[in-house]
């Protein structure tokens, strides 16, 4: 069963990897607003004229 | 700030959704081929028979097929779009896409020759051999670089829920994917994993099960995070429960692999804690689930007009019920019924057509109008596709599950002086309705995945196709470099490269550590009386490997009394210490084989091959005539007695030399045996000419595997 301390040791690194991940979003404000970003992503502003057509 | 104008890359999407659409049929009618097998044997070994086509091989196309052409596909289709917007930035680079979607395919390709040519790992949901691993990680990793390089150079501060799942979703199929294919290759399409027994199948379900976690849910939550919102034109329910969903089920969700192993000789405590993650996991499975479905709150009038909502409502329900389910499935005293039956097959069949399957039509009905700038072809079309889906996934799960419960107790059954109410072969003819029933509802539901194709195909005629699509953002406010800053000072500024790079180090490091010890020790057999397979075993075993019987044969008795009367001692953790890989199977469509060796004598499996149905009647088994006329492959006995011994099986120094004779002499005994139950119908010439046609053949390799299964801790009566 030592192969227990592989993927512990893997999925530990995993878990910290999201761990970091987390604590730099939170720091970096990635949570600060938990409304806007939610409406924000229903607007893709359509530059129709531009657009090449192939 | 000055608005910068820049393109979105929808070729790629296209190109993507195309694949999804032309595999997802295909894999679907390769799965439909599967099912129709079990239901209709007779039918497929009379006209039918052939290698390419035998259960045990295409099941493994099937799945490899669904899971990462259809849903892979699907996924990168979604992510494509999707990323490029919420960032407001095109992808970073047009030649990683490009390498990303030919690379994808022609691994796919790959799959769909070699699987049914025979060359197999045997581990499931990971059966391509090792080029097409390697290959995998090269493809992924290409994938990764280009998402994260687009997110590095992004024009959006934040970074929007979806993303998150996108990222988890590739850092963690790297890791479990690599982690899983650990193997030492013999020849060009052959390899041992190089973990072996309970290690490697605590591996190999770490790694199945997040492969349904990270490849099958957190992408699919990902673009149900984008899509829905879009489709439904309302934000997402609550955003801050997405965001609590994320990192709750990413943290829960590694854990979970141990509750496929639950009864077998795992340690105790680590299907125990398996069962404990996963009926964790139901709170954040189901918060997304609800966020999802309360996302068309006040918009369920709707649901009623719109096909796309309502393959996303489906979908997302179908998500809910198969997650309550697994959590249930978890505990032991349900999975004592539900393990090894059909009860699990129509599970994941629920997450399967109903969570990846309805969620990637649903998107594809909306991205196509919007990529080609038109209405869909036929809204029509779409309901009828919609009604065929949602039949089909009720025709194919329910009677499965009825299957699956009936089996299970079947199995259990005692009579009141203690032996057992059902023969095996009892519980096998009882399903064949229900498998005649799954047959209808793949047919329905692969009739609706077809109108749905032709739809989508009609509405690319009738629009304009927007290949590249401007668009246009204030770019991002990133800080002014220091003149004088080290490599390391600008890494400190990009966290992302610098999380991703310490991980890396650190996993490398771990894994380098880690490995060979865990190789090293695993070698001490804990039983002693455990030896090596001999030569023509270890071959018969590659054989049982290529044909794919662990798919339907389970190498597993657990410690229960009904699986003690039915197939003898339960199984031990040292006894499958030198298998590479371990074969401990998930499915019993046919009996346990851990014991299988001695009961039956030679002669038994030699005809038994040939006329499965003649020897057990009423069963549904291929028959494998051409294992009787090929001669068995001794040119690489050598090399695998070789790589065993690399891996720790200890078979003497120079055992080479003398393998070939062993092998030899051990064919010619076994084949002696068959042929003396014929004395009756033949002369002695002919006999002899038949002994001497017989002893090089596959057959006589794959019986003396099978007359091998649990011999060596038997104790003699």
């Amino acid at each position: 069963m030592q192969i227990i301390y592989l993927l512990i040791g893997v999925s530990f690194s995993i878990a910290l990897f999201f761990l970091a991940s987390f604590l730099w979003a939170a720091k970096n404000g990635q949570f600060d607003d938990d409304y806007t970003p939610s409406v924000r992503m229903l607007f893709d502003d359509e530059v129709e004229k531009e657009n090449i057509n192939k | 700030m000055e608005l910068e104008k820049f393109n979105y890359d929808n070729k790629i999407v296209r190109n993507f959704a195309y694949a999804t659409l032309i595999w997802g049929v295909i894999g679907m009618l390769v799965g439909l081929t599967a099912a129709s097998w079990l239901a209709y044997p007779d039918f497929f070994n009379e006209y039918l028979n052939f290698k390419i086509l035998a259960f045990g091989r295409i099941r493994p196309l099937h799945t490899n097929a669904v899971i990462f052409a259809f849903v892979g596909n699907g996924i990168f289709t979604g992510v494509y779009y999707s990323l490029q917007r919420l960032l407001k930035t095109r992808m970073a680079s047009d030649l990683l896409s490009k390498v990303n979607f030919w690379g994808w395919q022609l691994i796919i390709l790959g799959a769909v020759i070699t699987l049914p040519m025979g060359f197999t790992s045997s581990k499931e949901y990971a059966e391509l051999e090792w080029p097409f691993d390697i290959a995998i990680a090269l493809i992924w990793v290409a994938f990764g670089a280009n998402m994260i390089w687009t997110i590095i150079i992004r024009r959006v501060q934040h970074m929007y829920v979806a993303i998150w799942f996108y990222i988890a979703t590739f850092v963690t199929v790297a890791m479990l994917h690599i982690f899983n294919s650990m193997a030492l290759p013999i020849s060009l399409m052959k390899s041992y994993s190089a973990y072996s027994g309970v290690q490697d199948a605590l591996v190999q379900w770490w790694y199945g099960h997040n492969a349904v976690a990270f490849f099958l849910t957190t992408p699919y939550l990902g673009l149900m995070y984008y899509f829905v919102p879009k489709a439904a034109n309302r934000p997402v329910y609550s955003y801050r429960l997405s965001i609590i969903h994320f990192w709750a089920l990413i943290f829960l969700y590694i854990w979970a692999g141990p509750h496929h192993l639950l009864y077998t000789s795992l340690p105790e405590w680590a299907q125990s804690l398996g069962t404990v993650f996963s009926v964790m996991l139901i709170a954040p499975s189901w918060g997304g689930m609800l966020n999802g479905l309360l996302t068309l709150r006040g918009a369920w009038d709707r649901v009623r007009d719109d096909a796309v909502l309502k393959f996303m409502v489906v979908a997302i329900t179908a998500y809910g019920m198969s997650t309550f389910e697994g959590p249930l499935l978890s505990l032991k005293n349900v999975n004592i019924i539900s393990h090894f039956t059909d009860w699990t097959v129509a599970h994941v069949h629920v997450g399967g057509l109903g969570w990846n399957g309805m969620m990637t039509f649903g998107m594809m009905y909306w991205l196509f109008p919007k990529m080609w700038k038109t209405e869909l072809f036929s809204k029509k079309l779409a309901n009828v596709h919609f009604w065929i889906a949602t039949v089909g996934i009720l025709f194919w799960t329910l009677p499965l599950y009825w299957a699956g419960f009936m089996q299970g107790l079947m199995w259990q059954e005692f009579n009141p002086d203690g032996t057992l109410t059902h023969e095996f072969i009892d519980t096998v003819t009882f399903l064949s309705p229900y498998y005649q029933m799954r047959v209808l509802g793949g047919t329905l539901y692969l009739t609706g995945a077809i109108i749905g194709t032709y739809n989508l195909f009609k509405t690319t005629t009738i629009g304009t196709f927007v290949a590249d699509e401007a668009a246009e953002a204030a770019p991002l406010n990133k800080n002014s470099r220091f003149a004088n800053e080290g490599w390391h000072g600008a890494l400190e500024r990009k966290p992302v490269k610098f999380i991703i790079l310490s991980f890396v180090a650190v996993a490398i490091g771990g894994a380098i550590e880690i490995i060979p010890v865990s190789i090293v020790d695993s070698n001490i057999p804990t039983i002693a009386s455990v030896k090596p397979y001999t030569p023509l075993e270890l071959e018969g075993r590659d054989i049982y490997i290529r044909e794919g019987c662990n798919n339907c044969h389970s190498q597993q008795i657990r410690p229960v009394r009904f699986e003690t009367v039915r197939y003898g001692e339960y199984s031990k953790a040292g006894e499958s210490v030198f298998n590479h890989p371990h074969l401990w199977g998930s499915k019993r469509t046919g009996p346990d084989l851990a014991r299988e060796g001695g009961k039956r004598g030679d002669y038994w499996h030699y005809e038994h091959m040939q006329n499965p149905k003649g020897l057990s009647k009423g069963s549904l088994m291929p028959a494998y005539p051409w294992m009787r006329t090929d001669d068995l492959d001794i040119s690489m006995t050598e090399k695998k007695i070789s790589a065993m011994r690399t891996l720790g099986v200890p078979y003497e120094e120079g055992y080479e030399a003398q393998a070939l004779a062993d092998l030899q002499a051990q064919a010619e005994k076994i084949t002696k045996e068959i042929v003396s139950k014929m004395e009756a119908d033949f002369t002695k010439e002919e006999l002899e000419a038949k002994f001497e046609e017989l002893k090089t053949k596959e057959i006589i390799a794959l019986t003396a595997y099978l007359q091998r299964l649990g011999q060596d801790i038997k104790v003699e009566k």
